[in-house]
């Protein structure tokens, strides 16, 4: 903030501000009490879910209760497949395509490149009547590849890399065509070093949104082998299956507790992929 | 002619790059599309029968259907209740955050966090919230000395309760977009309207809001979107109940694709959500596109 | 929670053997793999509390110790929805299990898919057709169809009721004596409900989960059945049904001893322990959950009575799917009589409150003596002759969920009893009348 309005505001600095400064502070604890209340009930005994103790005895065994009651090691490492090879597909995917609108003369261009924006609305999960059969004529029902498939070719991943393409100087491409390189190289030697910080943003946005996908994974998965944690934490959690509260808080902060720390670790880097891949 | 060659040959080979990309959407959005389209005017074959083309009929049942009906309006009123909600509070955290204050980064970081959590986790821990007698709502109520509410099996809350759930989920994320909206407004024009003694009501309503307007707009249309896409918590909370009180549209084509085996009528209460979403798109594509920027 | 297990006696003990065999029988599997070995896969779920997926592969592992030349897979898929949905949606995949755990109900709609085979079709001896033979009737009742046995029980139930001693204490009523009739429940819930001021409630009926389940109950107990056997019809807006609906809304509206609303099934237990509710109505499978948590003395009778006593049967069968060798088809039947043979019913029984499933597992050894110093373990059994069959039609999904409506909006009070029961009636005769017409 500027320093003029700062001084200029200095007299005021002991009424007004102080009363927007509550608001956003009582606000801040409103908005993170949730999440406070479900490490609280994760770490004691489940008699004390509702009783606020300071003394309330700490414990590990909701997580223990929550290791052994579902294949949590096998969730991650489905959610960890699942993550990983949607990204690093959706890069070749959208890379590739990318590169095609920013750079290269195809006829009905402009009309192709609103055909693909229309799947900013029509997402898979939209349509998951008809995305579940054609899963299973491919035979992809239950694998991670069925979960992850529907989402490669990315709108909004075309979109991105190839508004970052088009900002890049045609003349550097001359240049590394002057050094004898073809399209490929030229792809793979200039634009992709230059958009590396879309990589970046677009791979975190993925990244989250796959980590915390539900409604596709849980109807083309059937079993363990396939599940990611989201589905396995809501096949553990339904609440008629009446688990106690306690083991649901500490199987929830499992689940999310990876995302979480990366994301605690690198708010910034989060924060400023959400608002570069803006568009959804 | 060389020129000419070396166009072609330029053109083949975009055509090359793009094709991964159009086999992938053709066969999870265009034919998925086509095919929800197509598949709303059959009835599936009753036993082994094959299915039968039956016109609109399947629209027919829709508009009669009561369900559909209350299942439309509860996705309006969700939709209602949600997007202002979270679109205000959206920019008052902005404000808050932009300004000076103790403990900035903390709030913020406050404010984010919900936004990355999956949709289930954040449903499960609402559901100690909102359990009526064990929950802490009631609890605390109780202590209040007042008497507890059924926050998710009462049908005149149950909507609310999951409504307020995902403005918690969602305002945080609108915020940095209205964060950086803020932070790219000249601090001239504070300074010349502070000499001016305009005040501060005044300066936001006059200056600020008009500012931000491309970015409530980016907001809103990514919020329309959110309230017929996510459905997820309805899993945990309420499974669209009590008698189809929180019922949403997305949810009501998964209970009649995969509880109830009726895919051609999933696939016509499809239909009604692809044109929602065609409007929201020319919503998008003739009044947002004119007027904002693409990071 | 350990401590859950080695309520049973040994069962500490066993668990930890149980562990290795599990290490010893995945070791195996892999290196079988290889040799003519029987791969089975089944779905099954699970819809109460408890690590009951943990006792689960513990079986599995013992069995396949036992049966080298079997493996299975035992595929935990979520509540009863979501195991029929996920088994559906392998089946149309084209890998369809060889057999599965699905709700007891979901026969009609298990056939319309053809999906399954009866057993009948499969056993071959007379030892095979005394096992079929070996079971409980009231428990067959949603498995046989035209004499033909598709379903074997396996984690089977009925509706029974916990009572807090303690809090009828308090409240004055006799702690050993549950309520006989409908009157009587809604009297000693209203007094509990009264001497607590306002801090606990009398009785809980859940209604959500499964409402349909709990109001065929209270419909049953009026003297009135909800459908005919063959599943074609439905009678939801009978005068004896809608008395039944009116009573349990009464029962928060007039009595006051029910909270307004509807009552979550899966929270259900934890109020009940918390001891927010001094009377509820659940599922004995959730029995040996309530043994281990509660801090109280509690007391488990059949359901109170109008006309007459009763509960329908719950839970899940074993199925048979159609898409599997005749070897594999033998094997799956193998595993089923293992799974169901008395003892293991027994144990089963005893980890969950489920019921045994044949009169010889309550005769093993294991059985009697728990069910002698645990009498509430043998409640669910004695209701058994007051029982009736599920509600199963074709058309189930659709046809429960316009009963589970008309129930909530009763509870709710959006509609009256009998409104909301001739809606249903009226969806319900729409999703039937195709079913209705080709018989």
């Amino acid at each position: 903030m500027n320093q003029a309005i700062s001084t200029h505001r200095g007299r005021l600095a002991l009424r007004a501000p102080s009363l927007e400064t509550t608001a956003a502070w009582l606000l801040a604890i409103v908005w993170i009490f949730p999440l406070l209340y479900a490490i609280w009930a994760a770490f004691h005994p489940p008699a004390f879910m509702v009783r606020f103790d300071l003394f309330a005895p700490l414990t590990l065994d909701n997580f223990a209760n929550a290791w052994a009651q579902a294949p949590f090691a096998r969730y991650y490492l489905n959610t960890f497949l699942l993550v990983t090879g949607v990204v690093l597909a959706q890069f070749v995917v959208c890379t590739l395509a990318g590169f095609a609108f920013a750079r290269f003369p195809i006829p009905g261009k402009d009309i192709l490149f609103m055909l693909v924006l229309i799947q900013l609305f029509v997402f898979p999960e939209v349509l998951i009547v008809e995305n579940y059969r054609i899963a299973s004529g491919l035979g992809l029902v239950d694998t991670i590849t069925g979960i992850g498939l529907p989402y490669v070719a990315s709108a909004f991943g075309i979109f991105l890399l190839r508004q970052t393409f088009k900002t890049i100087p045609r003349e550097l491409e001359e240049a590394a065509r002057v050094e004898g390189c073809g399209w490929m190289a030229i792809l793979l030697k200039v634009y992709v070093p230059l958009a590396r910080p879309t990589y970046l943003a677009y791979g975190l946005v993925s990244i989250s949104h796959h980590w915390n996908n539900f409604l596709w994974p849980l109807v083309v998965t059937n079993s363990v082998e396939s599940r990611p944690l989201t589905v396995g934490l809501g096949i553990f959690s339904a609440p008629e299956t009446g688990v106690n509260w306690a083991t649901v808080s500490a199987a929830t902060l499992l689940s999310i507790a990876p995302l979480l720390v990366a994301f605690l670790l690198f708010q910034r880097q989060f924060v400023q992929s959400f608002l570069r891949a803006g568009i959804r | 002619m060389v020129i000419h060659n070396a166009d072609r040959r330029m053109q083949v080979y975009g055509a090359l790059l793009l094709l991964p990309a159009a086999v992938l959407l053709g066969t999870f959005a265009y034919l998925p599309t086509v095919a929800t389209l197509v598949n709303s005017l059959f009835l599936p074959g009753f036993r082994g029968e094959p299915p039968a083309f039956v016109g609109l009929e399947n629209y027919a049942m829709l508009v009669e259907d009561r369900t559909f009906w209350r299942v439309a309006r509860n996705n309006l009123i969700y939709a209602l209740g949600t997007i202002p909600t979270s679109i205000a509070l959206a920019l008052g955290m902005a404000l808050f955050v932009n300004a000076r204050l103790p403990g900035r980064g903390l709030v913020r970081m406050a404010y984010f966090t919900p936004t990355i959590l999956p949709m289930i986790a954040a449903a499960n821990v609402w559901m100690f919230f909102y359990a009526p007698q064990i929950g802490l709502f009631n609890k605390l109520l109780g202590a209040l000395g007042f008497s507890g509410v059924n926050w998710l099996g009462d049908p005149g809350v149950a909507l609310g309760s999951v409504i307020v759930m995902t403005v918690w989920k969602e305002a945080g994320f609108f915020m940095i977009f209205y964060l950086a909206a803020l932070q790219s407004i000249p601090p001239e024009l504070k300074e010349a309207s502070d000499l001016e003694g305009t005040s501060r009501w005044s300066f936001f309503w006059r200056v600020t809001f008009p500012l931000l307007m491309p970015t409530t707009l980016f907001v809103l249309i990514n919020a329309l979107i959110n309230a017929v896409r996510v459905v997820d918590h309805l899993f945990i909370l309420t499974k669209g109940g009590p008698n189809n009180a929180t019922n949403l549209l997305l949810y009501y084509v998964y209970e009649n694709a995969f509880s109830f085996f009726d895919r051609s009528y999933a696939a016509t209460i499809t239909v009604v959500i692809l044109l929602v979403l065609a409007v929201v798109a020319t919503l998008k594509f003739t009044v947002l596109d004119r007027r904002t920027h693409y990071q | 929670m350990n401590a859950r297990f080695s309520l049973v006696k040994g069962g500490l003990a066993r668990g930890r053997r149980l562990g290795a065999a599990t290490l010893g029988g995945l070791l195996a599997a892999g290196a079988l793999n290889a040799q003519a070995q029987t791969e089975l896969t089944l779905y099954y779920p699970v819809a109460v509390g408890g690590a009951l997926t943990e006792v689960i592969d513990d079986l599995v592992a013992e069995f396949e110790n036992e049966h080298p030349d079997i493996s299975v897979e035992a595929i935990y898929a979520g509540n009863y929805d979501d195991t029929r949905v996920r088994a559906m949606s392998a089946i149309e995949a084209g890998e369809a299990p060889q057999l599965s755990v699905l709700f007891s109900i979901d026969l009609f709609d298990l056939l319309e898919q053809d999906a399954i085979v009866s057993f009948d079709s499969v056993i071959e001896s007379d030892e095979e057709r005394e096992w079929l033979d070996s079971f409980y009737p009231g428990l067959m009742e949603n498995g046989q169809i035209d004499g033909q046995t598709y379903g074997i029980p396996f984690q089977r139930s009925t509706i029974v009721l916990y009572w807090n001693k303690d809090a009828f204490e308090a409240a004055g009523l006799d702690p050993e004596t549950p309520p006989e009739t409908w009157e009587e429940m809604a009297q000693m819930g209203a007094a509990v409900r009264e001497a607590s001021g306002g801090e606990q409630w009398g009785v809980m009926v859940p209604s959500t989960g499964y409402p349909y389940w709990m109001f065929q109950a209270f419909a049953f107990q009026n003297g009135h059945r909800l459908m005919n056997e063959a599943g074609t019809e439905v009678y939801f807006d009978d005068p004896a049904a809608i008395e039944a609906l009116e009573y349990w809304v009464s029962l928060a509206d007039e009595h006051e001893a029910m909270p307004d609303g509807t009552i979550e099934w899966g929270t259900l237990r934890q109020d009940f322990i918390e001891g927010a509710t001094a009377m509820m109505w659940h599922t004995t499978g959730n029995l040996t959950a309530v043994r281990n948590e509660a801090d109280f003395d509690f007391g488990v009778a059949m359901l109170p009575m109008k006309e007459q006593r009763g509960s329908p049967t719950g839970g899940g069968n074993f199925y048979l799917f159609k898409d599997s060798s005749e070897e594999e088809q033998r094997a799956a039947v193998t595993f089923i009589r293992w799974m169901t043979d008395p003892e293991r019913a027994a144990a089963w029984s005893i980890e969950t409150g489920y019921m045994g499933v044949s009169p010889a597992a309550y005769e093993t050894e294991a059985l009697r003596d728990y069910v002698e110093e645990f009498p509430p373990a043998a409640v669910a059994r004695d209701q058994l002759e007051h029982g009736t069959a599920e509600l199963a039609t074709y058309q189930g999904g659709r046809v429960r969920r316009a009963l589970d409506n008309a129930v909530q909006a009763a509870l709710t009070g959006e509609m009256s009893a009998e409104e909301a029961l001739k809606q249903a009636q009226a969806e319900a005769d729409a999703a039937l009348r195709r079913y209705a017409r080709s018989r």
